[in-house]
Order: C-alpha cells, then structure tokens, then sequence
C-alpha cells in the first residue's frame, strides 16, 4: 500500500500539470505510469481509485454529481479489473507449459535418439530436423546380432505434441516385436495394428522400413504410404525412386504390406527422405521432386553425412531458413 | 502466406455435392472438416467433393479426408473424390489411399 500511495502523489502532480498546462509530456508521462502499474499488477479500478483520491484533494469543492460520477465508473470497472487478473495467470500458466514443452521435447530426443551404426563397408548419413520444438519424423536404425541393419523411417501426420507422442508409442511397439519378425512387411503389418488401435482417426503415420544384410548385399524394404526414396546405381550412373506402394499406417485394421528387394553394389546408395524435403515451397512455388534430386545429386560425391547436412542447409536457404515441415534425409552407400 | 479454401456445399436427395476452391493445409483443413464430418456421420450419403480447384493438398488434408472415409464407413455413407488434379493426385497414390478411396480424375473439359 506504501507504494500505492508515493504512487498516488506523482499522480495528483501528474494530474494537476496536466489540468493546467495540457502539454504532452505529462500524457507521456500518465503512459509510463499506467506501465509501471501494470508491472506491479495493479488493476484499472485500483487506477480510477487513485485518480478519485487525486480530484478530491486537487478540487476539495467538486460538484457531488461528479464525485458519485466517478464511484459509477469504479464500479464499472471491476469486472475490467477481474479480467486482468486472469490474464495474469493465463501468462503464468503460458510460461509454466512453455517449459514444460521444453522438458517433453528434450525428453523426446532422449527416448528417440538412435545411434548411428557403424558398419563395415557402409557409410551412413543422416538429419532430422524439427519445423517447430517437437519432431513428427522420425529414423531409427537396428542392428542385430547377425549383422543386419533395420532401417525405419517415419512422418508422423497430424503435427505438433501429439504426433511427437504417437512416434515414441512406435518406437516403443517396434522395440517389442521378436527378434524373428524383423522383415519389413511383418513389421509394418504389426506397427499398423498398433496404430489404428491407438491412434486418433485423422492422425496417420507414413513410414518405410529396410532391411540390409552385409552378407548378401540385400536390401528388403515395405512402404507403408511413405514419399518414395531413390536408389543410386553406380554401375549405370543413374538415380530411380524406390517405388514400393502400399497404405499408411492407423487407416484400416488389416493390411499387408508387400516387401520388396534390391541388390546393392559397391557405391550405390539408398536415399530415404521425408515430405518435408519435397513439400517444400518457396514463395508460392513448389520444389518439384526433380529438383530435390539435383540438389541431392550435387552433393552426393560427398562423405554421406557432409552430403546431407548440405542438402539440409541448401534447403533451409531457400525457405529463408523457416521450415514448414520437419525434414528428415537419410543416405547409405555401400563403400567396399 | 494468406491462401485460402473456399467451401460450397449442394445438396440433392441423398447426393451432398462439395465444391472445394484452393489449399487445403493445416490452416484450411479444420473447414473442411466442419464441411465434410456432419454428411459422413449421417446414414447413406453418398458425398461427392470436386477437388477441381484445388491445387494443392498437404497431410493435414489428407488426414481430413481419412476421418471422413472412417465415418463413412461407420454410417454407411460413401466419399468419393471427383476431378483431382495431377499434384494432389499423386498424394493419394503415394499413401495409398487411392486403394480405399474412389477416386474420379478426369478434369472437366481437360484432356
């Protein structure tokens, strides 16, 4: 209350200058003061209370009516001063989520995160970039005893924290399918009945799973709805999209995914991306997907992950380095 | 970017005609949803949405579109999409969906 009063001083003298010299500076000044107030927390009606306080010993002679006058208005300021009140602890509570949101994206990244393997003869790259705090791509790779590498790739749709909560609930079911149901068309078939159980009808997931074995050279893979990938052979010197057709998880309960399977040789890649890459738009332009090729050929010479990263960063460029979408690059090459 | 999605609806006996005009992204996509949800719940509707103007779609649309097959499939409506354009076509393809879906793409007065 002390400060409430020293403040009602400076607003009598505030008042009374402005009364008699009607210059501008002490309106500048009535502004500064309804900021200070609104920093203390103080309420419009608590405002019209000092302002009363003021007139009364700046005008001990003041017409009753406007004396009764302005009680009125203190009363018909109170649900204004109500009002405040909530809007401060709506602006708690935003700060209060905000770090929560935080916490939950750290903690994502954390139950997400998948190492990048290494294996002998194979090179591996890879990105993933969130749009906004939360990411709805997701990549995770699996090696098992025998040597093989299981590759997942997914696009979460739907966007923001529930779809970044329906990919840790993939991660997790993918973790707990037996180790003899590896093949990528039993592991989409199963991921897509958790999916539909699970999640909210307009959500979906896209993903495609591979799988390489170093022995054979093999690489198996099932698509369920995902943007198709390319396939780089060498020998040919020439790029094709991986197409493997086949419905996005969490529509319809019983699916089967068809599984296919290529030959790798020596440096042919395998490049898996998200829509993220080719959703991207520039202005009112789309980036076609031959366009998202030439870009990738253009660094493909490069160390796989150097080869990415440019990708990424060529762009993040063009979209003046606001993301629309997550973008997600993945690039294998076979190196012996 | 300020594009919008414009929604036309023309009902016939048990035919809901939709006319759609622009992007369906996730800024449009709740309007179409509110378009498109109260007809799919309703028992044998057969909801016919022409897609002709509309340019581009992204996967918040796509998943519009799911709910709505979902619905239908629990009322006993039907949807079916008319006039697709090539891009937005492709989406369907890609997905999948073009399997569960039915889905008309010749362009009126196109090739």
């Amino acid at each position: 209350m002390k400060e409430l009063e020293l403040d009602l001083e400076n607003y009598r003298n505030l008042l009374n200058q402005y009364i008699t010299t009607q210059d501008e500076t002490s309106l500048y000044q009535a502004e500064q003061f309804s900021k200070l107030s609104m920093q203390h927390n103080i309420s419009p009606e608590e405002i019209i209370h000092v302002h009363i306080q003021a007139l009364r010993e700046l005008y001990p002679d003041l017409p009753k009516e406007v004396d009764n006058s302005m009680e009125f208005l203190l009363e018909a300021m109170i649900s204004y001063g109500l009002a405040y009140q909530e809007f401060q602890s709506l602006r708690e509570k935003q700060l209060e989520l905000k770090s929560e949101i935080s916490v939950a994206a750290s903690m994502q990244q954390t139950l997400l995160s998948t190492d990048k393997p290494e294996i002998e003869g194979l090179e591996i790259g890879a990105i993933s970039v969130p749009a906004n705090q939360m990411n709805g791509d997701y990549y995770h790779f699996v090696t098992d005893y025998q040597g093989t590498l299981g590759i997942a790739i997914a696009d979460v749709i739907g966007k923001g924290i529930p779809a970044a909560l329906a990919m840790s609930m993939i991660r997790y079911s993918m973790d707990s399918f037996p180790e003899n149901q590896r093949f990528p068309s039993e592991i989409l078939q199963n991921l897509n009945r958790v999916v539909e159980r699970n999640v909210d009808p307009s959500m979906f997931i896209t993903m495609f799973y591979g799988l390489y074995n170093p022995l054979t050279s093999s690489f198996k893979y099932s698509s369920a709805g995902h943007e198709p990938g390319f396939f780089y052979d060498a020998k040919k010197d020439e790029y094709r999209e991986i197409r493997a057709k086949g419905l996005v998880l969490g529509v319809m309960n019983d699916v089967t995914y068809e599984q296919f399977e290529i030959k790798i040789n020596e440096q042919d890649m395998v490049i898996l991306l998200t829509d993220g890459v080719t959703e991207c738009r520039v202005g009112d332009r789309f980036i076609e997907r031959d366009e998202v090729l030439d870009v990738i050929k253009q660094y493909a010479h490069l160390p796989a992950q150097e080869a990415v990263e440019l990708v990424f960063k060529h762009f993040e460029r063009l979209q003046d380095f606001h993301l629309r979408d997550d973008f997600t690059l993945i690039i294998i090459r076979k190196n012996v | 970017m300020n594009i919008n999605l414009e929604v036309e609806v023309v009902e016939k006996e048990s035919t809901a005609i939709v006319l759609l005009a622009g992007e369906i992204d996730a800024y449009t996509a709740p309007k179409l949803k509110e378009a498109l949800l109260p007809f799919a719940e309703q028992k044998g509707i057969l909801i016919e949405v022409n897609l002709e103007k509309v340019n581009y779609l992204d996967s918040t649309g796509l998943g519009v579109f799911i709910s709505a097959l979902k619905a239908t499939k629990e009322s006993g409506s039907e949807l079916k999409l008319v006039h697709v354009q090539d891009r937005v076509k492709r989406l369907f393809e890609i997905t999948g969906l073009d399997s569960i879906i039915t889905i008309d793409t010749t362009v009126r007065g196109g090739k």
